[in-house]
């Protein structure tokens, strides 16, 4: 019998058939769908008169456009109400399995709510209008975004029209040191290969690294798989997956799930199975990563500076690197950690789960935001973290640091809604993208893990979070 | 969609590697429930001096006249080149919709981010990869001449310089098909539904939890 690995598994088993040059139909098990890429498809069905295949598929919720704060108060950006209020009526007319809209106690990023109802299971493909949906194959599923014609293809169809990736396997071997997380691991790797260097690939993450990761720490990994530039990454199902899954409102139960259970585990790459491209990374040498620029690739340690495009040959990268210093109001070889911040972003679909809370709770539990920082936002990825958080006092530990406890929801990742970064202001962040503008426009993002996004608004600056006591 | 198949055009050279769809069409401009209207503020931050809102008459805003799309040599071009990894990052089809409406037809760039590419497949926006070495070729021949066009005949699978020299560049050829003959992919494969229905049943006899 041929080896295959994961993705040849997940890619056979949902192939409903296949065009002579390979172009084939794959099953879609579980769409995503939230308010931004979605209303151009719904419009799509009205003008051609089509309905949705297979509505129990689509799980729904408002994210990007909601407000973190006085919910009671409702959307005052009228055009982020119409957007929102456009997909409250189309799951009224089209259906859904399940939807948590704006106000619901379980609203919450689509990339979070998915995982914790069990709505996300091994062996699924899953798919939204949305680049980070990745983040789902940390449970064995071929999880990618599309745009919004595909979701008006999945919609209509239940199927998507794709080629076959090429295997890419990244294996992380040895303990995780102290104060290294899912993020630290994401951004070596993407500091590693650089942004493009998972284009055309499905990625799996692998290795006893990534076995010791719990599953928040592997969705934060596959979810930044896309800023690596692969569209999915995965990790095999083992013991953590499972005990992760047990009992999630949308599991299976009883019989159903000893069944699912028996098939989830057939869900890891073959032993000996081949992959068009290997890389290998050394846990024990990882450190705390921070950006210093405009992509996530411009990337060093914490105990690094700023680099010198004096240095780099290559005329386009180096024109790169001048204009992200510009950007970023930094000066060549400045110690990161003497790089001051004025915001603090801790959520979004890469850092808001119970885990990252924790974490960053755990390095601000008895220390003030420092004077210099204007704004410490904590924004949990959905209500069920956000009330497991408060069960936890978590929100307490924040609250008397002087960072600010919100409502759920995409927030200042992307500022869509009216949390963002004002011109020149500089945050850390534990969100996936510190492109140009995309907290607000003009605003200089730093990628950080939670616990260093959290040490830096104690600090004022960047600080090795493992020094801290 | 509309249909692709000879194209000549004016080529406008967008000289940076890693081209976000973020800069493409910021975030702000996504609130939109519509197809049209993006062309205005493509590349909106790098092309105006003041932050742009959506809906706002963009004929009065102050221009960022260093920025290559307000050069007067570029005015009506309708194939962009551009470095490694253009349109990485989001998965806005919004993206795709700026750039077409702007006028662009076509992209020649030496890779692109996975689904900005096929969103572009599926808006009659040709994105054609050529080695870097190509890629660095067009953009030294543009720089000098005012009026640089290129001509892609995307039957034959090839870009035509102006000194009469082409460039073979490589298309799936289910995704040639749909474009040269403008298919809606939905109609197409709603052939195969009874195709996808069988499957469907199948599947739900092998995993019946995913249909609970």
């Amino acid at each position: 019998m041929i080896q295959q690995t994961l993705y040849d598994k997940l890619w056979a088993s949902h192939a409903v058939r296949a065009e002579d040059d390979g172009t084939t139909l794959l099953y879609i098990d579980r769409h995503l769908v939230h308010e931004v890429t979605s209303p151009q498809a719904y419009e799509g069905l009205k003008v051609a008169g089509r309905g949705v295949w297979r509505k129990d598929s689509v799980v729904a919720t408002a994210d990007h456009n909601t407000p973190t704060d006085h919910w009671e108060e409702g959307i005052k950006d009228p055009i982020s109400r119409l957007q929102v209020e456009t997909l409250n009526a189309n799951i009224k007319e089209y259906g859904a399995k399940v939807f948590f809209p704006f106000l619901d106690k379980r609203q919450g990023i689509v990339h979070v709510i998915g995982p914790e109802n069990g709505f996300t299971l091994p062996g699924m493909t899953v798919v939204c209008g949305d680049s980070h949906t990745s983040t789902h194959g940390a449970f064995a599923c071929l999880a990618y975004g599309v745009g919004t014609s595909e979701v008006e293809h999945v919609l209509a169809t239940q199927t998507l029209l794709a080629k076959k990736m090429q295997n890419m396997l990244v294996q992380v071997e040895g303990d995780i040191p102290r104060g290294v997380t899912g993020k630290d691991i994401a951004l070596a790797i993407i500091r590693r290969i650089g942004t493009a260097g998972g284009t055309g690939c499905a990625v799996e993450f692998a290795g006893s690294a990534i076995r010791a990761l719990s599953m928040e720490g592997r969705m934060t990994l596959c979810n930044m798989a896309i800023e690596a530039g692969a569209r999915a990454g995965m990790v095999g199902v083992d013991e953590v997956t499972l005990n992760y899954l047990k009992g999630r409102p949308y599991a299976p139960m009883g019989v159903a799930w000893d069944r699912a259970v028996a098939y989830w585990r057939t869900l890891q790459s073959d032993p000996g199975s081949k992959f068009d491209r290997v890389v290998q990374i050394d846990a024990r040498e990882l450190k705390p990563h921070v950006t210093w620029g405009t992509s996530p690739e411009m990337v060093v340690t914490v105990e690094d500076r700023v680099p010198d495009p004096e240095k780099e040959k290559d005329a386009v990268r180096r024109e790169g690197m001048e204009r992200a210093l510009v950007y970023m109001g930094l000066q060549p070889n400045t110690a990161i950690k003497d790089i001051r911040i004025d915001k603090v972003f801790i959520g979004s679909c890469t850092n808001s789960r119970i885990e990252d809370l924790r974490a960053a709770a755990a390095v601000v539990r008895g220390r003030r935001k420092a004077a210099n920082v204007k704004l410490a936002l904590v924004v949990p990825g959905s209500g069920q973290v956000k009330l497991q958080a408060e069960k936890e006092g978590l929100d307490r530990i924040f609250k008397d640091a002087g960072f600010e406890w919100r409502e759920p929801g995409c927030s200042m990742c992307l500022g869509m809604n009216a949390d963002r970064l004002e011109p020149g202001e500089r945050c850390a962040s534990t969100s996936n993208r510190n492109f140009e503008g995309r907290q607000g426009t003009g605003g200089r993002t730093h990628l950080v893990s939670p616990a260093m996004a959290a040490a830096a608004g104690v600090a004022g600056h960047f600080v090795d979070v493992r020094e801290l006591r | 969609m509309q249909k692709f198949t000879v194209h000549k055009g004016l080529v406008l050279p967008m000289d940076r590697a890693n081209v976000d769809t973020d800069a493409i069409i910021p975030k702000q401009f996504l609130k939109s429930i519509r197809r049209t209207g993006f062309g205005q503020n493509l590349f909106d931050a790098w092309r105006y001096m003041d932050e742009g809102q959506p809906g706002q008459d963009c004929s009065k805003r102050p221009l960022n006249k260093d920025f290559v799309l307000n050069q007067a040599r570029y005015k009506g071009a309708s194939i962009l080149i551009a470095r490694k990894n253009f349109g990485c990052g989001s998965s806005r089809e919004h993206a795709p919709w700026a750039l077409g409406e702007y006028g662009f037809r076509a992209m020649i760039a030496p890779s692109y981010g996975d689904i900005f590419f096929n969103n572009s497949l599926k808006n009659g926006l040709l994105p054609i990869v050529l080695d870097e070495a190509k890629v660095e070729r067009l953009f030294n021949e543009a720089a000098p001449f005012p009026g640089y066009a290129l001509e892609i005949n995307l039957e034959a699978q090839v870009v035509i310089k102006p000194d009469g020299d082409s460039y073979h560049f490589d298309i799936e050829p289910f995704s040639k098909y749909c474009l040269l003959n403008g298919f809606d992919d939905i109609g197409l494969t709603l052939r195969h539904a009874a195709v996808i229905r069988a499957f469907e049943d199948k599947r739900k006899i092998e995993q019946p939890w995913l249909f609970t």
